[in-house]
């Protein structure tokens, strides 16, 4: 019995929509989120006037967003700017699907940082540890991946693999922002940024927005397209340890099994059921720290499971089949949540694995959530 | 002032860590109530919520948990510093704290023994840092 009894299939997506990604400076993320929304109704065959709910993630001002649309919901729920928010509102838009509070929600989330010149570090984001020059997520990871290394051996090469694999996925995604192959010698001659993560470990930024559409397993029957279920989730936060932003000292272990287990327990699923797997790649060491919680593979293990194109389409599990945020698009968890519908509903061409019924979803961060989708 | 490094805005939370500091010791703040250790400061004690705290002098010895080499200057004041080592200590009276490993940082090892130095910046500030024993 899951953790969440008579949550599971209660909600499915319906609709699912992106704008292209990329640097547009003359567009705000109002313009963004429209576009976005305008292709998840047109995705779901539905008119607008059907969405009572509304979740906003990274935009500005809710009730702007609402006007741009032309909505007044019934229920909103407006998320902090965060990356890890994506599997948040998610589950938050299934409990109030499940409460009657909406019978249709559609969440968008925007990012306009690439245009805007955000970096993610220095004095965009104060820190107490700033007088020691400690700063930015990807120095957290950077720090996480050392202690891996020491603990276990795992090498450079080894976090190669999964910035491969991505890429590898990316070139066959004609939305993808990054779509030149590379080599383990690529990943390891790069820039270094903060050692030992190089620029091929560090995600995209790029602007773009996305969009989708949920309703109740009931209502979904009558869609243009088959319904896709959410049929587990689980998590768990890792607030006690926050001081140094974006780390954790266990490399989120305990939360990422907890949310692994909650979410099949509730889905009534094993992890070979799992056809392919969406997991939050900010940085390229949170995929092995992903893989270990969830028991894809033993602790410490990660290096060695992802060798050999364990990740890669044809793989033993296929994983951020779109290219991720390493290489499609930093949609901060949202466009990996767009990837596991379409894998599901078979629209991803070249890309496609095949006979995909079950995908996962998990994001390893401070607020750990993993998300089970199923075919409807 | 473009050019120069960030420097920590004292408040009445954490005044103490800074004046010990200063005068060349390294100190944590610890819980009257229930003594429990932690840093960074908090406003009450997030093990028994009391509020009455002190900040109180470690022996600055600890263990390197990791470390991370910067090459990229996210202020421009850290750009002549580059490539430098951010670390995260354990300290042997509990608390895990992040600075700088100074010194040898190309000998460091997980759970290597580390001691506190101290680098004057300002007449203000002095920062903790630490070195390979
Ligand atoms: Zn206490």
């Amino acid at each position: 019995m899951g953790e969440h009894a008579g949550m599971s299939n209660r909600a499915a997506v319906i609709g699912v929509g992106n704008t292209a990604y990329g640097s547009f400076p003359e567009r705000d993320e109002y313009a963004l989120g429209a576009q976005a929304f305008r292709s998840a109704l047109s995705d779901a065959g539905l008119d607008k006037r059907r969405v009572d709910g509304l979740v906003v993630c990274r935009i500005g001002y809710y009730a702007r967003m609402g006007e741009v649309l032309g909505i007044d919901p019934h229920w909103s729920l407006t998320l902090p700017p965060h990356g890890r928010m994506s599997g948040v509102g998610l589950i938050e838009a299934v409990q109030a699907l499940a409460t009657g509070q909406a019978t249709t929600v559609a969440l968008i989330y925007a990012n306009i940082g690439r245009s805007r010149r955000v970096n993610y570090g220095g004095d965009e984001a104060p820190s107490v540890w700033d007088p020691w020059g400690f700063t930015s997520p990807g120095a957290s990871h950077a720090m996480m991946f050392r202690r891996h290394m020491e603990l276990y051996g795992t090498t450079t090469r080894q976090l190669a693999e999964v910035s491969i694999a991505i890429r590898h996925h990316a070139c066959l995604n004609p939305d993808a922002v990054m779509k030149k192959p590379i080599t383990v010698e690529d990943h390891e001659t790069a820039r270094p940024i903060v050692l030992p993560l190089r620029l091929l470990d560090y995600c995209l930024i790029n602007d773009g927005a996305v969009c989708l559409i949920l309703t109740t397993a009931e209502r979904a029957r009558d869609g243009r397209k088959p319904p896709v279920f959410i049929s587990g989730f689980g998590g768990l936060d890792a607030f006690r340890r926050s001081s140094i932003a974006n780390f954790d000292i266990d490399c989120w272990h305990d939360e990422v099994a907890v949310a692994g287990r909650e979410s099949f327990a509730m889905a009534g699923l094993r992890h070979d059921d799992v056809d392919a797997l969406m997991c939050y790649d900010n940085f390229s060491p949170t995929v092995l720290f992903s893989l270990e919680g969830l028991g894809y593979c033993p602790r410490g293990e990660a290096g060695r499971f992802v060798e050999g194109g364990t990740l890669k389409l044809g793989g033993r599990l296929p994983t951020n089949t779109d290219g991720g945020h390493l290489s499609n698009s930093y949609m901060q968890g949202w466009a990996l949540n767009v990837e596991a519908v379409r894998q599901l509903r078979g629209e991803c061409g070249a890309r496609q694995v095949s006979g995909c019924a079950v995908v996962q979803y998990v994001q390893a961060t401070p607020c750990t959530r993993s998300i089970v989708y199923t075919r409807g | 002032m473009s050019n120069a490094k960030p420097l920590p805005v004292i408040t009445a939370l954490d005044r103490g860590f800074w004046d010990h500091a200063r005068a060349g010791r390294l100190a944590v703040q610890v819980c009257r109530n229930c003594g429990h250790a932690h840093f960074p400061a908090s406003p009450v004690c997030p093990e028994c919520l009391g509020d009455v705290q002190d900040w109180q002098p470690v022996s600055g010895a600890g263990t390197l948990e990791s470390w991370a080499e910067f090459h990229r200057a996210y202020w421009p004041g850290f750009a002549a510093d580059l490539p430098y080592t951010a670390c995260l200590i354990r300290l042997a009276e509990g608390p895990v704290l992040v600075s700088n490993l100074v010194g040898n940082p190309e000998k460091a090892k997980l759970g290597a023994p580390v001691h506190v130095v101290f680098e004057k910046i300002t007449d203000e500030i002095t920062l903790p840092k630490f070195s390979l024993d």
